[in-house]
C-alpha cells in the first residue's frame, strides 16, 4: 500500500507561502489543510486539501529530486556552549522520504545538531528549516510536524502504553475521532497492541523503545528524529528495532533522521553524514562513501605467489604484498579488477576475495582515527544536553 | 573522489529560505488554539489523577502523618488543657491538620515535576506544540485536585474530634482546601522550577514546608506570641489558609467564649482582624502571582 500513498509535500508550504508572503491567512490555510491530512487514518495519507501540494512518495525514498522542497534544510548551523563550539557550521539538505543517518562518535555534535533541528536548542548562528518551517521563528509548527525519539526514555512508566499514547495525542491535538484508530495502528506496527493496558515500567528496554517510536509516529510527523534509537539495547533487540524502522518506512511516508555511532546501522540509510568535532566531514550514500575511500582489498591465491607479485607490478603497476598464503593488493573498483586479473595476470589463480571498505574505513579515512578512538574524547554528554544531568542517577536505579 | 558537500549536491536552489518576520503571529494563531490548550491542560490534569489513584501506598502513607499529629500529638497535648471547659483541643487542631495534609500533598505533587525531569517525561511534555502555561496550569490543577482529595479523606475523621458533619461546614472546608491546595501547588511549582535534582527536594521540605507548617497556626493559636514570631507568622501564606478553616470549624462548634478568644484569634494586621473574604482574596492573589512566576520560569528553562 505504501507506494501509492499520498502525503503533503514535506514542506506543503510552498516557498512563496511560507516565505516572503506576509498574509497571515495564507499560512493559516496551509496549516489547517495539513492538520486534516496529517492525522488521517491508514498511515498518514492525506486527502486533497486546498493549499497543500501532494507528492507521490516513492518506495525507495531516494535522495532529493531537486524539484521537491527539502524535509530538512540547514545552512551553516552553529552552536556555541560557552567557549566551546559544539557544532561548527553544518549544512544539510534532506529530501522528503529520505532515511538519513548522522554518524559520529559521542561528542561530535550529533545530539546538539538534532536538538537545534527539533527546536530544543537555539542555534548560535545559521538557519534551519524542518518540514519547511523555520526552527527558530516557527517553533510550534516545527514541533507539530516532527516526531522525536530520544536516547533516554521519556515515557511515564506509571502510565500504560495506551495512556502514554493518549497523553501524546492530546498534547498534539489529534482529532478526537481518529485517536483510537491511529493508536491501534502504531501499536500494532511495533507489536505492542496486546500489551497496551500494561504500565510502561513492566516493559523491557526494547519494548519501551518501540513504544516511544510508536508515540513519535502517533501524530503522523513529516520527519521522525531518532537519536541513537538502539543505544543500550542488546544486539537481538537492536535487530528487532531495525526491523520496525524498516517496516515503518514501508508503511508511512516519512523522512527519518537518525543519529548513531553504530556503523552497521548507518549502513541501512539512504545517505550518511559523518560528523566529527562539530563539522560534517563527508556526506553521501553508504556505497559512494565507501567508494570514496578508493580502494578495495583484493586477495588472490595463486599457483605461484612470487610470480603473481611480479606480474602485478609489471602489468598493473600495483604494489602487492604477501599475506599469509595469499597475495594482497589494494585497488579501486575491486570487482571490476578481478576479470582483468584473470585475463592478464598470466599466473593460475585458485581463489579470489574482494573486500569492500567498511564504514569504519570511511570514518578512518575522513577523520584520521577510528570511531572508537574518537569516542574516548567525548564531551557531548556534558555539553549538548542539559537533560542528561541525571544519566548517572538513572543507571543506578 | 571528493566528497560532495550538501549544498553542491543539488545545484538548483531547492528551497527559498523564508523570511520569518511576518508570519509568526499567524502561526501562533494556528498553534495556540484555545481548544488545543484546554486539551493539554486537561490531559496533564488527568495524568496527575491517574498517578494518584494508582499509587495507593502514597495515599496511605501521606495520611499517616496527619493522623499521628491529630490523634497522638493532639491527644497528648489536650492533657495540658483544662478539661472542665468542655472543649476538645483536637477540635482546635483539626483545621490545622487538614491544612497540613493539603500542604504536604500539594507540595509533593508540584515537586513531582522534578521527578518528571529526572525520568525524562518532562521532555516529552516540553517539546509538545502547546504553551508552557497550559502545561503548568494543568499540573497545578492536577496537584490541587489531588491535595484536595487527600484533604477530603482527612475530613472524614471530623467526627472523632467533635467536628460536626454539617454539610455547609464540609462544603466550606472543601472549598477552602481547594483554594489552599492550588496556592500551595503554585508555590511548589515555582520552587520546582529552580530545583534540578531530586535530592534538593529535602531542602525544600526543610526550608519551606516545615517552617510554613509551624508558622501557620496549625498547631497553636497565633496570639500572644513574641514580636519576631508574630511577624514570621504573618509572612507565612499558609496562615491565611488555616485561619478561614479554623473559623469555619469554630462557627459550627459550641466553644465557650474564653476558648474562642484564646484559640481562634484570627490573623491581625495591626489591630485589624482580617475578615475571611479578605483572606480568601489574598490566597487567590498569591496563587495567581506564584503561578505567573512558575510559568515565567518554566518558559525560560530549556
Amino acid at each position: 500500500m505504501s507506494d501509492q500513498q499520498l502525503r503533503p509535500a514535506a514542506s506543503g508550504v510552498p516557498p512563496a507561502a511560507s516565505g516572503v508572503s506576509s498574509a497571515p491567512g495564507e499560512v493559516l490555510s496551509v496549516v489547517r489543510g495539513e492538520q486534516n491530512g496529517a492525522s488521517g487514518d491508514g498511515g498518514a495519507q492525506a486527502g486533497p486539501e486546498a493549499g497543500v501540494r501532494h507528492l507521490g512518495q516513492s518506495a525507495d525514498g531516494g535522495p532529493a529530486n531537486s524539484a521537491r522542497p527539502s524535509a530538512i534544510l540547514a545552512q551553516d548551523l552553529r552552536k556555541q556552549f560557552g567557549s566551546v563550539e559544539a557544532v561548527r557550521g553544518v549544512d544539510l539538505d534532506i529530501a522528503p522520504g529520505e532515511m538519513f543517518a548522522f554518524l559520529g562518535p559521542n561528542g561530535a555534535g550529533k545530539t546538539t545538531t538534532v536538538n537545534m533541528l527539533c527546536t530544543l536548542v537555539r542555534p548560535s548562528s545559521g538557519r534551519a528549516w524542518v518540514g519547511g518551517f523555520d526552527v527558530v521563528a516557527q517553533q510550534a509548527e516545527v514541533r507539530r510536524h516532527i516526531g522525536l525519539v530520544f536516547q533516554e526514555s521519556t515515557l511515564d512508566e506509571y502510565l500504560t502504553a495506551e495512556e502514554n499514547l493518549r497523553f501524546h495525542a492530546e498534547l498534539y491535538g489529534l482529532p478526537r475521532g481518529q485517536v483510537a484508530d491511529r493508536m491501534r495502528q502504531v501499536l500494532e506496527m511495533v507489536g505492542l497492541w496486546e500489551r497496551r493496558r500494561d504500565q510502561a515500567r513492566t516493559f523491557s528496554g526494547g519494548m519501551r523503545r518501540r513504544l516511544e517510536i510508536a508515540r513519535g509516529l502517533l501524530h503522523s510527523p513529516r520527519v521522525l528524529f531518532l537519536d541513537e534509537p538502539t543505544v543500550g539495547l542488546d544486539p537481538q533487540t537492536r535487530a528487532h528495532i531495525w526491523g520496525y524502522i524498516r517496516e515503518l518506512r514501508r508503511r508511512e511516508a516519512i523522512t527519518i533522521f537518525l543519529t548513531t555511532h553504530y556503523m552497521d546501522e548507518a549502513e541501512n540509510c539512504d545517505r550518511i553524514a559523518i560528523i566529527d568535532q562539530g563539522q560534517i566531514v563527508a556526506l553521501d550514500t553508504p556505497a559512494a562513501l565507501k567508494a570514496s575511500v578508493g580502494r578495495d582489498r583484493v586477495e588472490i591465491r595463486t599457483a605461484d605467489d612470487d610470480a603473481a607479485l611480479a606480474a602485478l607490478k609489471e602489468r598493473f603497476g600495483l604494489e602487492a604484498t604477501k599475506a599469509e598464503d595469499a597475495v594482497r593488493v589494494y585497488v579501486a573498483g575491486g570487482e571490476e579488477f578481478v576479470p582483468k586479473l584473470f585475463a592478464e595476470l598470466g599466473v593460475a589463480i585458485h581463489a579470489v576475495n574482494v573486500a569492500r571498505p567498511t564504514l569504519d574505513d570511511v570514518f578512518m579515512s575522513y577523520t584520521g582515527r577510528t570511531i572508537r578512538d574518537a569516542e574516548a574524547s567525548s564531551t557531548e554528554r556534558a555539553l549538548g544536553n542539559p537533560w542528561r544531568r541525571s544519566a548517572q542517577a538513572r543507571t543506578r536505579r | 573522489m571528493s566528497t560532495p558537500s550538501p549544498t553542491q549536491r543539488e545545484t538548483e536552489p531547492v528551497f527559498a529560505p523564508p523570511r520569518p518576520t511576518a508570519e509568526i503571529a499567524a502561526v501562533r494563531v494556528a498553534g495556540g488554539s484555545l481548544s488545543g490548550d484546554l486539551r493539554a491542560i486537561s490531559v496533564v490534569w488527568q495524568r496527575e489523577l491517574i498517578r494518584f489513584a494508582r499509587n495507593r501506598l502514597r495515599i496511605v502513607t501521606s495520611l499517616a502523618q496527619p493522623v499521628l499529629f491529630l490523634f497522638v500529638l493532639g491527644t497528648g497535648l489536650s492533657t495540658l488543657t483544662r478539661r472542665d471547659v468542655g472543649f476538645d483541643f483536637r477540635t482546635f487542631m483539626f483545621p490545622g491538620v487538614i491544612g497540613m495534609t493539603v500542604l504536604f500533598t500539594a507540595v509533593f505533587s508540584a515537586v513531582s515535576i522534578v521527578w518528571d525531569r529526572e525520568f525524562g517525561f518532562l521532555r516529552e511534555i516540553l517539546i509538545a506544540p502547546v504553551r508552557r502555561s497550559s502545561i503548568i496550569l494543568g499540573k497545578a490543577l492536577g496537584g490541587a485536585t489531588v491535595a484536595t482529595l487527600q484533604g477530603v479523606i482527612m475530613l472524614a475523621l471530623a467526627g472523632f474530634v467533635h467536628v460536626p458533619y454539617n454539610p455547609l461546614l464540609l462544603l466550606t472546608l472543601v472549598g477552602e482546601m481547594a483554594l489552599t491546595a492550588f496556592m500551595i501547588t503554585a508555590l511548589g511549582l515555582m520552587l520546582a522550577s529552580r530545583i534540578t535534582e531530586v535530592q534538593s527536594f529535602q531542602v525544600v521540605i526543610q526550608f519551606f514546608v516545615m517552617p510554613m507548617f509551624f508558622l501557620s497556626g496549625a498547631m497553636f493559636p497565633l496570639s500572644g506570641l513574641p514580636g519576631w514570631l508574630t511577624w514570621l507568622t504573618k509572612v507565612d501564606p499558609l496562615s491565611y489558609a488555616v485561619d478561614p478553616m479554623r473559623r469555619a470549624v469554630f462557627a459550627h462548634t459550641h466553644a465557650p467564649a474564653v476558648v474562642q478568644r484564646l484559640m481562634n484569634p484570627g490573623v491581625t494586621w495591626g489591630s485589624w482582624r482580617l475578615p475571611v473574604w479578605f483572606e480568601l482574596v489574598l490566597l487567590i492573589a498569591l496563587a495567581l502571582a506564584m503561578m505567573g512566576v512558575a510559568v515565567w520560569q518554566f518558559a525560560r528553562s530549556e
